[in-house]
């Protein structure tokens, strides 16, 4: 199944009754099966929504309406949705967004790339707030993580990112879908009416700073508690490694092929992979850093993720940096001629 | 033996408004407090209030409400009503809201005919943020951001959404009222009664534009911000039902031109 | 084992068809596949090409930087990949329709005329199920009969005149190859035009 269609197949599996977007490549698949798939399920509602900002505040009225609802995007469309993301932050309304990443900044191009990690994983829009944000890096991936992606969204009360790129929207591979999870998700919270009871309301606006101090600290209450419990990633032959190459996505599909390559002419280098992106999982990477103290970050951007490794092992370890951005995708040899190179290098360093 | 013959609607709570005085958004509050009250569905009816003056209006309805960032209330009445279809559901917002940072909301809702009332207040200029120039704002009108009188050449002209919204097929009801006097209150209550009955008869979209005054950024007293509606500003902007597709003499009937 | 493959030509040739039956055959034949397109902004007329990789553990990257098997179905792709293609390896090549040869000599080469083959069939359109016979007596990576019901399901196609077409398409090219196979002609099949 094409990766666009695994997302939406997997959402519509673990619930997903509500859809808005706006048509950008390359993710058109996804609205394109959302529209056939939606009308074939009880209750289920698509929009083409008029514009990206107009399809994120229809999914927060659905999700405050009780739907789990979803839009997604490529890049530019994502920047405009930011409005509607830091309101669902705020208003601790649940709700998935899929972003399939290409070239930019701007209008850029429609290939794959991954410039767009620190919009996702520093919140994005105005405000003190994050996005939880899974990166994954196959079919399968992409099919459990978007139904994990409504789960999260619901345990937390916030909207939850799935942060991909046009090579995983159009590629096909074989998936298994697995059982959904029953929702997990009070009634108190959803908006749809009074009833004989008392009226609610939800809102982001919180005129008196120290209400809005104590809000803040709240949902930063929360993110730390993700912090601590969500972080997720893969480790490949890092038992023995003497370089660590760290990439997600696409980009560590890449690596993954290097590496293989590497390995059958005796190098030892391992992958390191986060899955989540936001919360970063800085303390499984340095029990890593114990020991192997050489790194690779190999991403499709100047150097974004970077950061987080440069923060996740506090100046420990030799870190160095490949990164192709603008749409252009190594392939798994030419990437293999620079981790070679990063390898030797540190063999002098240590002579 | 004495009989209440008057009193607060039971779906409005005790808060006293914080609206300036001759403000119109308390009149129309209370409009649509009694409307719910009257047509009985406080219970189902969820309220989406805007940026703005009425950004608020959650504590005063006692109505669920959930607040839409600025302009974007029609695209979360949509989610809301696509979701929960037996829900009455309204937002309410102002000029700046409506006509300017949410035209497309508001435009693609209602030719979408989504099955949504929209409050619609017409105050000319932007109240909240210190009365600058809105697209409502009238030729010649001074605004803190049109110190001069709002000018064609630079400015563009005022723009009558509710005769826009009626050349829509989706839109259903469209009536333009005041609340400037007791006649008038009376009728915009009519109004908004009508547009919340077509809503529950699932008829599509209904709006009521409210010419509403604003004598602080008017700069005027409440009694000329009054008059000012009747001699000026409902020249440009003419009282009246717009578009009612149950009377086929005001069906898309437009008073432009 | 990993297999990989590039299929390329031009748009409208078939060219992703081709890819995705066989990562579809392959993956009913138990083995992991990924299924690659380069996507364009372009629906028709621009250059297509796919990348198919088959192996019986996780394939790790999509992408092919040295592919076993390349599939040309016009001029241009062969110009843009040929020197992809990794030593040993083997190189289909549309001869209906392209003139030049590859200038390597590291790489197995067989022209087939699937135009033509198909045109002779009263079915033109299938050219790239011809050439997708010759392909897979070659590489074996899909038995014919899995090949064929994949094809069906991604076409979706219930009309059983064009299955049949398809079929007979599918046989012409896997014949083809087989004779010259068994006639121990592996390569610079040129002298069947």
């Amino acid at each position: 199944m094409q990766g666009n269609k695994v997302i939406g197949e997997a959402a519509i599996r673990t619930g997903c009754r509500f859809y808005a977007g706006y048509p950008i490549t390359p993710q058109n698949e996804l609205p394109e099966y959302m529209a056939e798939s939606m009308c074939q399920v009880k209750g289920g509602v698509f929009i083409q929504s008029e514009s990206e900002i107009a399809a994120i505040h229809m999914v927060a009225g659905a999700s405050a309406a009780g739907a789990r609802a979803m839009t997604s995007s490529s890049s530019p469309g994502i920047s405009l949705k930011q409005e509607g993301i830091s309101s669902m932050a705020a208003c601790e309304l649940p709700g998935v967004i899929v972003n399939m990443m290409r070239g930019g900044p701007g209008l850029g191009n429609i290939s794959p790339a991954q410039g767009d990690y620190f919009q996702a994983t520093r919140g994005g829009g105005h405000g003190d707030y994050r996005t939880i944000v899974l990166a994954p890096a196959s079919g399968q991936e992409l099919a459990d993580l978007t139904m994990d992606a409504f789960d999260l969204a619901d345990e937390y009360r916030m909207p939850v990112m799935i942060l991909a790129d046009g090579m995983m929207g159009q590629m096909m591979e074989p998936v298994v879908f697995k059982e959904p999870k029953p929702r997990q998700y009070r009634e108190r919270y959803v908006l749809k009416g009074a009833g004989a009871g008392k009226s609610r309301f939800i809102r982001g606006l919180i005129l008196d700073p120290r209400a809005m101090e104590e809000h803040n600290w709240k949902l930063a209450r929360k993110y730390e508690v993700i912090a601590q419990k969500e972080t997720r990633h893969e480790a490949f032959n890092t038992e023995d490694a003497q370089l660590i190459v760290t990439a997600y996505g696409t980009a560590a599909r890449i690596a993954k092929g290097a590496i293989k390559r590497l390995h059958d002419a005796g190098l030892k280098v391992g992958l390191f992979r986060p899955i989540t992106l936001w919360p970063f999982p800085s303390r499984e990477l340095q029990e890593i850093s114990e020991r192997t103290d050489n790194f690779l970050v190999f991403e499709l951007s100047t150097g974004q993720m970077i950061e987080d490794v440069h923060l996740a092992l506090c100046g420990r370890g030799y870190v160095n940096f490949y990164g192709r951005p603008g749409g252009v995708v190594p392939t798994p040899v030419e990437l293999a001629h620079v981790i070679a190179r990063q390898y030797s290098k540190k063999d002098r360093h240590h002579e | 033996m004495t009989k209440k013959v008057f009193g607060k609607p039971k779906c409005l709570k005790e808060n006293v408004f914080h609206y300036c005085a001759g403000c119109g958004h308390s009149i129309v509050h209370r409009l649509v407090a009694e409307v719910i009250d009257e047509l009985d569905i406080r219970g189902i009816t969820i309220g989406v209030p805007p940026a703005g003056c009425a950004v608020l209006a959650y504590n005063y309805f006692d109505i669920d409400m959930i607040e839409a960032q600025h302009g974007r209330g029609p695209a979360m009445a949509t989610g809301i009503k696509r979701t929960l279809p037996d829900r009455v559901v309204f937002s309410y917002q102002g000029d700046g809201d409506l006509a300017a940072i949410g035209i497309a909301e508001s435009f693609h809702a209602a030719n979408r005919g989504e099955n949504i009332t929209v409050i619609f207040i017409n105050n000319a200029v932007y109240g909240m943020t210190g009365g600058q120039m809105a697209p409502t704002t009238l030729l010649g009108q001074r605004t803190t951001t049109s110190p001069s009188g709002r000018d064609a050449v630079k400015e563009g002209y005022p723009i009558r959404i509710s005769e826009i919204l009626s050349s829509l097929p989706g839109t259903t009801f469209i009536e333009r009222c005041t609340v400037n006097s007791p006649p008038n209150i009376i009728k915009a209550k009519k109004a908004i009664k009508k547009a919340f009955q077509y809503q529950i008869d699932g008829l599509g979209f209904s709006m009521i534009e409210v010419l509403s005054p604003c004598p602080t950024n008017w700069k005027m007293t409440p009694i000329a911000a009054c008059k000012w509606i009747d001699e000026v500003m409902s020249k440009e902007f003419p009282l009246g039902i717009i578009k009612d597709i149950k009377s086929s003499d005001k069906g898309g009937k437009s008073h432009v031109g | 084992m990993l297999v990989k493959t590039i299929f390329c030509g031009f748009g409208g040739q078939g060219v992703l068809m081709m890819g995705h039956s066989l990562a579809h055959g392959a993956m009913m034949e138990g083995y992991q596949v990924t299924y690659l397109p380069a996507y364009g902004a372009e629906v028709r007329g621009g250059t297509a090409n796919c990348t198919v990789a088959v192996g019986d553990e996780e394939i790790a990257s999509p992408i092919a930087s040295e592919p076993n098997y390349l599939v040309v179905m016009n001029t241009p792709s062969l110009y843009t990949f040929q020197n992809r293609v990794a030593p040993g390896g083997s190189l289909f090549l549309n001869s209906s329709i392209i003139e030049a040869r590859p200038s390597r000599k590291d790489v197995d080469v067989y022209e087939i005329p699937c135009i033509e083959i198909a045109e002779k069939m009263g079915n033109p359109r299938a050219a790239n199920v011809v050439m997708m016979g010759a392909f897979l007596k070659k590489t074996a990576l899909v038995s014919p009969e899995v090949y064929l019901k994949s094809l069906e399901t991604i076409m979706g196609s219930k009309k059983k005149m064009i299955a049949d077409a398809n079929r007979a398409a599918f046989a012409a090219g896997y014949e083809l190859l087989k004779e010259y196979m068994e006639n121990g002609c592996q390569a610079n099949l040129g002298t069947i035009r």
